[in-house]
């Protein structure tokens, strides 16, 4: 399956349609993205401004998110799409639903790191900069798989997750003893935790794009699955 | 609770799925189709058709123009027998009887099997007479069962409350929405076991079509309907069971609510969302 699949309508301007929409989300993904980057950006630099544009954008995701919203339900309203187009509207709208929350994570990043400016020490520099690596692959790969239309990476986008899960409690440790050895650390150390929070729910809702990704593509509703089930259901040839 | 643990959150899928499956599945078949053929002259419209029909269920037969579905649907109750060059093997089994076999009476056959065509078709009588037509040709003649039949088949086509004052106007006089229901009035006053109906609202404004659409979802508890439709919206919403025909082919059938969201064949999926093969 592939691209194509969109096209090939009778209708010439319902294949325009669906690929408006597929190019709205994709440039609505890139735009996150590009949030999360620098947002972390600012975070670990202290760049203000940085953290202040992530802050005034985020309503442009919001704005995408709703004009896009708006063109699926008019599209099902008129053309009442059955199927794979049906599977594809249906998708798109919690799709840019999961995008948008993204987009909030990104923007919480950012206030944090206006809240931390000046702080000497944002311990655990590293830890959360891996972290965020690991993310925004994760998000980077769940969008690139929509945009190809391919549940072939799905698998392993969903199983990076354990890793991410794992760098969390890390750090969550550590914080937690950061709050223990001083209470007057407990403040700064929280603003702290939301952000590591922050990037650990990024990598829970590149995983809900792969889900509804697989039901796009594969007509399978694989949410709420162990990991060997949605292997399973995404390697079944259809 | 960390994100793995939040999305793997234990519910069990599998008891729910399994019941909806469990009750979609086990059904009393009604209508069995094997092996048909059916040719106009040397032109052949039915290639080796086999599928089975459930009872009290409604199915749809779908496809582009010419390819066959109005033809299937005839041979259910051999109305192809009229026309001169067609030419069927095969079998139909109603309730396990063949249908085609040499000692069927087909005037039986299609008191049993009654049908609705897509132009409302009474007859120029009253309304009255057409419901209780089909009893009269029967030698019924006793008027108290002629009225409550009528009354009942009218009452089961959704008709009464509009025509228990004028029982006695001609029948063409009403609408075509209420023309169309009055057939099928008619057609359910010999109590037939099913009811096919060849695009039964396509002549309809919308009210009327939902009405018709309305009056099936009704029927179906008393009998078996089989509905040819160019209209796949109206294939969507009134039936329970779908079969896709395409070039003369059975190409796909299965629950409606399966076929219409995810389809196995992709010529199923390429027709029903619009697109070229």
């Amino acid at each position: 399956m592939d691209n194509s699949k969109i096209g090939h309508h009778i209708s010439e301007q319902f294949n325009i349609e669906l690929e408006d929409i597929r190019n709205k989300v994709l440039t609505m993904g890139g735009l996150v993205e590009r949030q999360i980057e620098l947002a972390v950006e600012a975070y670990t630099t202290g760049n203000m401004e940085l953290a202040e544009q992530v802050i005034k954008q985020d309503n442009q995701v919001d704005a995408l998110e709703v004009a896009i919203d708006l063109e699926c339900t008019q599209i099902m309203a008129l053309r009442q799409p059955t199927a794979f187009d049906l599977r594809l509207l249906i998708t798109v709208i919690k799709v840019i639903h999961e995008i948008e929350r993204v987009g909030d994570k990104a923007e919480r990043i950012a206030e944090m790191a206006i809240q931390l400016a000046g702080v000497e020490s944002k311990f655990p520099h590293h830890e959360l900069e891996h972290m965020a690596e690991l993310v925004k692959s994760m998000l980077h790969d769940a969008l690139d798989s929509f945009a190809r239309m391919s549940v072939e990476d799905v698998p392993a986008i969903t199983a990076l997750d354990d890793n991410v899960d794992r760098e969390y409690d890390n750090i969550l440790r550590q914080l937690i003893t950061r709050m223990m050895e001083d209470p007057r650390n407990i403040t700064r150390t929280l603003d702290v935790l939301w952000t590591v929070r922050a990037l650990e729910r990024i990598g829970d809702h590149a995983c809900y794009i792969c889900e509804h990704l697989v039901y796009m593509i594969k007509g399978e509703d694989v949410r709420h699955l162990s990991h060997e089930e949605l292997e399973r259901k995404v390697n079944v040839a259809r | 609770m960390t994100a793995q643990q939040e999305r793997t959150h234990s519910i069990d899928m599998s008891s729910i799925l399994s019941v909806k499956e469990e009750s979609q599945h086990p059904y009393e078949t009604c209508i069995k189709v094997e092996n048909l053929n059916l040719f106009y002259g040397d032109k052949q419209a039915l290639y080796n058709i086999n599928m089975e029909m459930p009872k009290k269920k409604v199915t749809a037969y779908i496809g582009p123009s010419g390819c066959g579905k109005s033809t299937l649907l005839r041979c259910i109750n051999r109305m192809n027998d009229l026309v001169d060059c067609a030419k069927i093997d095969g079998k139909i089994l109603l309730d396990d009887e063949n249908i085609y076999d040499k000692a069927v009476n087909v005037a039986a056959l299609r008191r049993r099997v009654g049908m609705v065509f897509q132009k409302p078709n009474p007859f120029p009588k009253s309304i009255f007479e057409n419901v209780a037509y089909g009893l009269r040709i029967q030698g019924i003649n006793d008027k108290r069962i002629l009225e409550e039949t009528v009354e009942n088949s009218l009452r089961g086509a959704a008709l009464w409350d509009e025509m228990k004052d004028r029982l006695n106007d001609n029948a063409l006089g009403i609408s075509g929405g209420q023309q169309q229901r009055l057939v099928i009035a008619r057609a359910i006053a010999i109590e037939p076991e099913v009811l096919l109906l060849d695009e039964p609202a396509s002549a309809l404004d919308p009210i009327s079509t939902l009405k018709i659409e309305e009056l099936i979802n009704e029927l179906k508890e008393k009998y078996t309907i089989v509905i040819v439709t160019h209209n796949m919206q109206q294939a969507a919403r009134v039936s329970d069971y779908t079969a896709f025909m395409y070039m003369g082919e059975l190409i796909e059938m299965g629950a409606t609510s399966e076929l219409f969201t995810n389809p196995v064949k992709k010529q199923t999926e390429d027709y029903i969302t619009g697109r070229y093969g």
